[in-house]
């Protein structure tokens, strides 16, 4: 290993499919796992992949076949809190890069160990990234994805944090014989169970009351009105027979809305 | 025009004269029509009575007095909403203002909806207080906004996740406030998770449903629900509660002395150019869609090139062969959820009004100002396609050497 290799950390729990609940690797972290394994062969990188819970799932081994050397577990039970065992790891290891998902596909999927680990160890957290582009210098280039398929980019120094979105690229295919060869070492940190947890009761997710149509009249003939009146959408501005008028008009709003790019929009997204 | 029901003196003239060309058709009597036969009106003859209800006049009142039908318009007029005022509050329940574009976003409004339940249902006087970073374009006095502390400075603008936990610490230090809300999307879902780590209390995520003493929560897969105790702290979900509607809120600037946030970590080189034809069509925030009647197909292409648009279609623009199906908008293609849509010679059928009803600011290019697009839209350029894309063209082109010229 190279003095100045990157030391990249990926956090990766076990997945759920959504339609058959078949265990499997949890696809964020599977993209998280991709974008390590993708980056340039120059940075000398050295991926670790790192989970917490109990080392005999069958579903950890997917992460394997991914063409990692070894997977860390850190075993505890479903009752144990996550951070108290990754915290003390990640401290002692120090690695530079931590990768994980945005939110866990079991359990209660909060979203929240990389800030918690973030505040910890006392790095800054990028949240939701898509893609790595360069890590120089001691400083990465991150795109982070927006909704409506936009990318922001984001500099931030090493060490730090990063949550992986599922508009990252897909990640590849668990190779069997890997994902059967591959090693899974166990440790036995000491453990802590999580007490607030204890407290909830978990039930199979109910169906959300439908929002039903909000009739706000107070008259009959208002209700009568909005039950059978169309939309009238107060028709807006109308300009005619004026090109040069409309384009004009056509641009201001776009440019008060701030979806025209090449020019400077006052509208926030 | 009036709301009045005014007397037309010629009808009422008419009404009087039998002799008057008009006057059968007026009065509501059968005419001979040019066979010689007796032809009666077979519609109802309406009224609109003095509240703008449409009334049947049987007996020809309304006509015997001459009562003109065209002056006549139903009335739209909003009955002023009671102001719901909170003298000295006691207490504070906070909200994190998300906003699109200078708008409240509807989950937001839900969020506020909550927090105005959990303050009323409080015995000592409870204030929502909306917390904001940036500017708001559209008046907010029914979203649900007791107190509104506005924060505006470089430190806040662009992404500055780091900055506005700083602010949210320092609000929450100030004031105490019992609760913070906060919608569980985008940006805000961050920051209430960073402020939850930030204040050392646990968030509790994704809730829909906050009863007396535990929430209802959502877990990441969407698969379990979670019932637990309040937290100070809470992301809501879209849909959690029914946003405001009955009152008018006083939204009285609030101010605070705070310290600007130092040293952030993170830094915003900005968004992005993506090419906008690789963005799915359902997620595209700016769409120029093209309809029966383009002409110019590469005067199109140009036009959402150099604007930045996605483009879209409708059916008889794909089904001619004009533009791929994997563009077509409305109930059999896609259903978009554009900020901006622009509508370019497209009549807009329901089925392609159904695809575009998420959109918020609606652009119509038609040379038909009596189609149902028109009525949807928020802008209306009426003329021929080509002109009038040609002109925008050439003001983008205009504008924008102008501008680097401005820059140099
Ligand atoms: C089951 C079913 C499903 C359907 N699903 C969809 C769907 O998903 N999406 C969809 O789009 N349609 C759908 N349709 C078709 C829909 O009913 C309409 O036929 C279609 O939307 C009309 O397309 P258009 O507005 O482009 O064409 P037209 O109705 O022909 O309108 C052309 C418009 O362009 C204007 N115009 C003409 N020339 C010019 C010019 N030179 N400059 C400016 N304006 C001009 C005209 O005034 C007119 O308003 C569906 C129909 C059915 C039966
Ligand atoms: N037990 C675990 N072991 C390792 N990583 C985990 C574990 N739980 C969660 N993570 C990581 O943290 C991310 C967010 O998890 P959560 O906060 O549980 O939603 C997940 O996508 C994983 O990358």
């Amino acid at each position: 290993m190279l003095p100045d290799a990157l030391n990249i950390a990926v956090l990766v729990s076990q997945g759920r499919h959504p339609v058959s609940g078949r265990a499997r690797r949890a696809h964020q972290d599977a993209c998280a796992l991709e974008l390590a394994l993708c980056l340039p062969q120059a940075l000398a990188t050295n991926v670790r992949a790192i989970h917490a819970g109990d080392p005999g799932q069958e579903a950890l081994r997917d992460y394997l076949g991914m063409g990692i050397d070894g997977l860390t577990v850190l075993s505890q039970t479903a009752e144990d809190d996550a951070l108290a065992v990754l915290h003390p790891y990640l401290a002692e290891q120090r690695p530079d890069v931590l990768l994980t998902g945005v939110r866990a596909e079991c359990g209660e999927g909060s979203g929240l160990l990389p800030y918690l680990l973030a505040d910890r160890l006392d790095w800054p957290l990028v949240t939701g990234i898509a893609a790595i582009e360069r890590i120089e210098n001691g400083a990465a280039s991150l795109l982070q994805a927006l909704p409506r398929g936009q990318r922001r980019r984001v500099r931030v120094s090493l060490p730090f944090v990063a949550s992986v979105e599922s508009a990252a690229a897909e990640p590849r295919q668990v190779a069997f014989a890997r994902a059967r060869r591959g090693r899974i070492t166990g440790l036995t940190p000491a453990t802590e169970i999580d007490q607030a947890r204890t407290e909830w009761t978990l039930s199979a997710a109910r169906p959300r009351p439908k929002r039903l149509k909000v009739t706000t009249a107070r008259t009959a003939a208002d209700r009568l009105r909005q039950a059978t009146a169309k939309a009238q959408g107060s028709t807006g501005q109308i300009i005619r027979d004026d090109p040069q008028a409309a384009a004009k008009a056509i641009y201001e709003l776009l440019v008060e809305e701030g979806v025209l790019r090449n020019t400077q929009g006052t509208g926030r997204v | 025009m009036s709301d009045l029901n005014r007397r037309d003196p010629r009808l009422a003239w008419i009404l009087r004269n039998r002799l008057h060309p008009r006057h059968g058709e007026l009065s509501g009597q059968p005419t001979r029509g040019p066979t010689g036969l007796l032809r009666k009106n077979p519609r109802p003859q309406w009224q609109y009575g003095p509240s703008g209800v449409r009334r049947l006049d049987r007996l020809q009142r309304g006509a015997a007095a001459g009562v003109s039908r065209l002056s006549v318009n139903k009335r739209h007029e909003q009955p002023a909403l009671p102001v719901h005022r909170v003298g000295e509050p006691q207490a504070y329940i906070a909200v994190w203002l998300q906003t699109s574009g200078g708008r409240l976003t509807p989950h937001c409004k839900d969020v506020l909806g909550q927090a105005q339940q959990l303050a009323v249902a409080r015995e000592e006087p409870t204030a929502v207080l909306g917390v904001l970073c940036g500017e708001l374009k559209d008046p907010v006095d029914g979203a649900g906004i007791d107190r509104l502390l506005q924060v505006n400075g470089e430190a806040y603008d662009g992404y500055q996740p780091e900055a506005w936990t700083t602010l949210c610490t320092q609000v929450d230090a100030a004031l105490q406030p019992l609760c913070w809300l906060l919608p569980d999307s985008g940006t805000s879902a961050e920051l209430g998770r960073r402020l939850g780590v930030n204040l050392g209390e646990r968030p509790a995520t994704g809730v829909w449903k906050i009863d007396a003493d535990t929430v209802l929560a959502r877990n990441g897969a969407g698969n379990l629900d979670i019932s637990r105790p309040r937290s100070r702290v809470m992301l809501l979900l879209e849909e959690c509660a029914l946003p405001c509607g009955e009152f008018r809120y006083e939204v009285r600037p609030m101010t605070l002395t705070l310290t600007a946030p130092t040293g952030t970590r993170l830094e915003d080189l900005g968004p992005v150019a993506v090419d906008p034809a690789e963005i799915p069509l359902a997620e595209a925030e700016f769409i120029l869609a093209a309809g029966n009647g383009v002409r110019d197909w590469p005067q199109f292409h140009r036009a959402a090139s150099v604007l930045g648009a996605s483009e879209g279609a409708s059916r008889v623009a794909v089904d001619d062969g004009f533009m791929p199906r994997n563009r077509q908008v409305g109930a059999t293609g896609t259903w978009v959820s554009a900020r901006v849509y622009i509508a370019v010679g497209i009549s807009g059928a329901v089925q392609h009004l159904q695809g575009i009803s998420k959109c918020e600011q609606v652009i119509a290019i038609n040379r038909d100002a009596d189609c149902d697009m028109v009525k949807r839209a928020n802008l209306t350029a009426i003329g021929d396609s080509g002109d009038i894309l040609a002109a925008l063209l050439q003001l983008v082109a205009t504008r924008a050497t102008r501008e680097v010229s401005d820059a140099a």
